[in-house]
């Protein structure tokens, strides 16, 4: 099967000194050629960002589209009526996008987009919001243009946690829990320590997280608001507090505690902060993450010997192995769609990103990195990122579900890891 | 009775006789009291040698406790994915229990691990590894109460990179 060659694509410089640079190392056989046309501008100035070169940046690292190039483009049309289909035809391109941003300080992003070979618009539309998430409205464009060509909602208004570590040796690290969109444009610092802060994870809402931190020189699990910044401690208890996973339903909360003797999976009420302990086995049980219906765990236990998967039903407290693939097996989550399973698995000393089917029972290795862990599925189901190395740093990197698009995410500077993919969300 | 009273008279009469004889037959010395002002002193310090010397003796002891836990070091280390303690580790942590017998500090017992694997199952193993070191030490003799067991999972190397070299000094126990 031929590969896609190596392309560099250089995101444009944000504050942040951990912010994310993006290189795609694989994308699909035939991608669909489609031209993104610079948009027309109308407000103040200069633009205060290039939208269509947002949107054609979220298209071409989905794998599945071939941007044409501006300077190929025998045209710029903003409007319908500008739209030359024979200029698009004579290079095969596919599809054409073009659009409109105006406002001040509320920003209205309209696009068209037109099948080249049907000479006819198959999709219109406008998304408005506040002129500091313009980034946002050209995602949410991105997302109906996915849509209307594969079938599949779009992720691409997303975003994403991470954690950026400067490593120092005989000195103190630094840590900050970072928050960046789906394509990491506008990185901004959370939180910020000289303890290690992991395990970062999002409420359905998209507007409080929790993650674990040691500030208090023992790890403890913190909630955070997005919105007002607030921060709850939420567990102060001796030994591990850990692996923080809230419910489908926002109310609750998985973890890993030691308290009463070794690591279990409890469950917390957020509103009563009661806990209600799921397993009772002196091994390790960690890395809870929850079924979509809410009725069940899936985790990680060595108590066959070696880390595997075990799915327990919350109510009986019935409990099954579900990994019965490769000699060690971790940190699993399930796609949004019940069945895809995401884990860590280790074979002959290296450590990849596999894929379970739990109604096939097939698994699928995905990735060639060898030190791989933390995987992250997008909120469609169609991409996943993890944290691996390359070199000596630490890095994150994406690939979609079956394994044919990759792309690599380093930071300019330092070391990232532990990256959380938002659920959809709701304002940009 | 009449004739106890004589014979108790006579009897305490006896005795004073008795008793100021014995007195009387303690016959007067030449001046003594700088020789048993030198006997006292000698006596007082054979007494002070002594206790220097046994003080002396359980300073070196200790001295000797602590340069054995200063050669032994403070960090212990791990087969992979594995807590067992190794014979090297046992010989380690019994320089300390040595110690620790003496004294009533307390210790925090931070565990650690090598990058690989999933950071909250290191976590875990980290704290394996405290774990064992701590109830090693308690059942010689060192009570669970005067240490805690931390763990820092994959989150605190001492030696950044990959390979067995690097790896293999970042699965450890640090005694504090």
């Amino acid at each position: 099967m031929k590969r896609c060659l190596v392309l560099i694509i250089l995101l444009l410089a944000s504050q942040a000194r951990a912010e994310l640079v993006i290189e795609i190392t694989q994308g699909r056989d035939n991608p669909t050629s489609i031209a993104v046309v610079p948009f027309a501008w109308s407000g103040w100035g200069s633009a205060p960002e290039d939208v269509a070169d947002v949107i054609q940046a979220d298209l071409q690292r989905s794998g599945q589209f071939a941007p044409v190039a501006r300077e190929d483009m025998l045209g710029l049309p903003t409007r319908e009526a500008e739209v030359y289909y024979r200029d698009w035809r004579t290079t095969n391109v596919e599809y054409l996008l073009i659009g409109r941003v105006s406002g001040g300080s509320t920003m209205t992003v309209e696009y068209e987009l037109f099948d080249v070979y049907k000479q006819e618009r198959v999709l219109q539309g406008e998304a408005t919001g506040p002129a500091e998430d313009l980034r946002m409205l050209a995602h949410r464009a991105s997302d109906k243009v996915y849509q209307q060509l594969t079938g599949i909602r779009g992720a691409f208004a997303t975003r994403i946690l991470y954690v950026a570590v400067t490593q120092r040796v005989n000195a103190l690290s630094t840590f900050r829990l970072m928050l960046a969109d789906a394509d990491g444009g506008r990185a901004e610092t959370i939180y910020e320590s000289n303890q290690p802060i992991l395990s970062p994870n999002w409420a359905p809402d998209g507007k409080t997280i929790a993650y674990v931190s040691f500030e208090t020189t023992r790890p403890a699990i913190y909630w955070h608001s997005l919105e007002t910044g607030a921060r709850a401690q939420l567990t102060n208890f001796k030994g591990l507090n850990g692996a923080p996973a809230f419910s489908p339903d926002g109310n609750s909360m998985a973890m890993v505690l030691s308290k009463d003797g070794n690591p279990d999976i409890y469950i917390m009420d957020l509103g009563t902060r009661e806990l209600k302990r799921i397993t009772r086995h002196y091994a390790i049980d960690t890395e809870p993450a929850w079924m979509p219906d809410g009725r069940s765990l899936i985790f990680t236990s060595d108590r066959g010997g070696r880390p595997q998967i075990y799915q327990v039903d919350i109510l009986s407290g019935q409990t099954e192995r579900l990994t019965y693939h490769g000699p060690w097996n971790a940190r699993a989550s399930i796609a949004a769609d019940g069945r895809t399973m995401v884990m860590v698995q280790q074979a002959d000393g290296q450590f990849h990103i596999a894929i379970q089917d739990l109604v096939q029972d097939r698994v699928q290795i995905v990735t060639s990195t060898t030190l791989d862990e933390s995987p992250s599925v997008a909120p469609n189901g169609s991409m996943l990122l993890y944290a691996t190395k390359y070199g000596e740093r630490g890095i994150l990197a994406a690939v979609s579900v079956d394994g044919g698009v990759k792309f690599r995410l380093p930071s300019r500077e330092g070391d990232v890891r532990e990256p959380a993919w938002s659920p959809y969300l709701d304002n940009p | 009775m009449k004739r106890f009273t004589v014979a108790g008279k006579a009897l305490s009469v006896i005795f004073a006789v008795l008793w100021m004889v014995g007195c009387a037959t303690t016959t007067p010395e030449p001046d003594t009291s700088q020789a048993d002002a030198d006997r006292a002193a000698a006596t007082q310090a054979a007494a002070d040698a002594k206790r220097d010397a046994a003080m002396a003796a359980e300073k070196k002891a200790q001295k000797a406790l602590e340069d054995a836990v200063a050669a032994a070091g403070n960090v212990v280390y791990f087969d992979f994915d594995k807590s067992t303690l190794t014979v090297v580790t046992r010989r380690t942590l019994d320089a300390h229990i040595a110690l620790l017998k003496t004294n009533k500090d307390s210790l925090r017992l931070e565990g650690h691990t090598d990058e690989r694997g999933t950071r909250e199952y290191n976590m875990a193993l980290g704290e394996r590894r405290a774990k064992a070191v701590k109830d090693y030490m308690s059942v010689k003799g060192v009570s669970g109460y005067r240490g805690e067991a931390v763990s820092y999972g994959e989150e605190r190397p001492v030696a950044l990179g990959s390979g067995e070299s690097n790896w293999s000094q970042n699965r450890r126990v640090e005694i504090k």
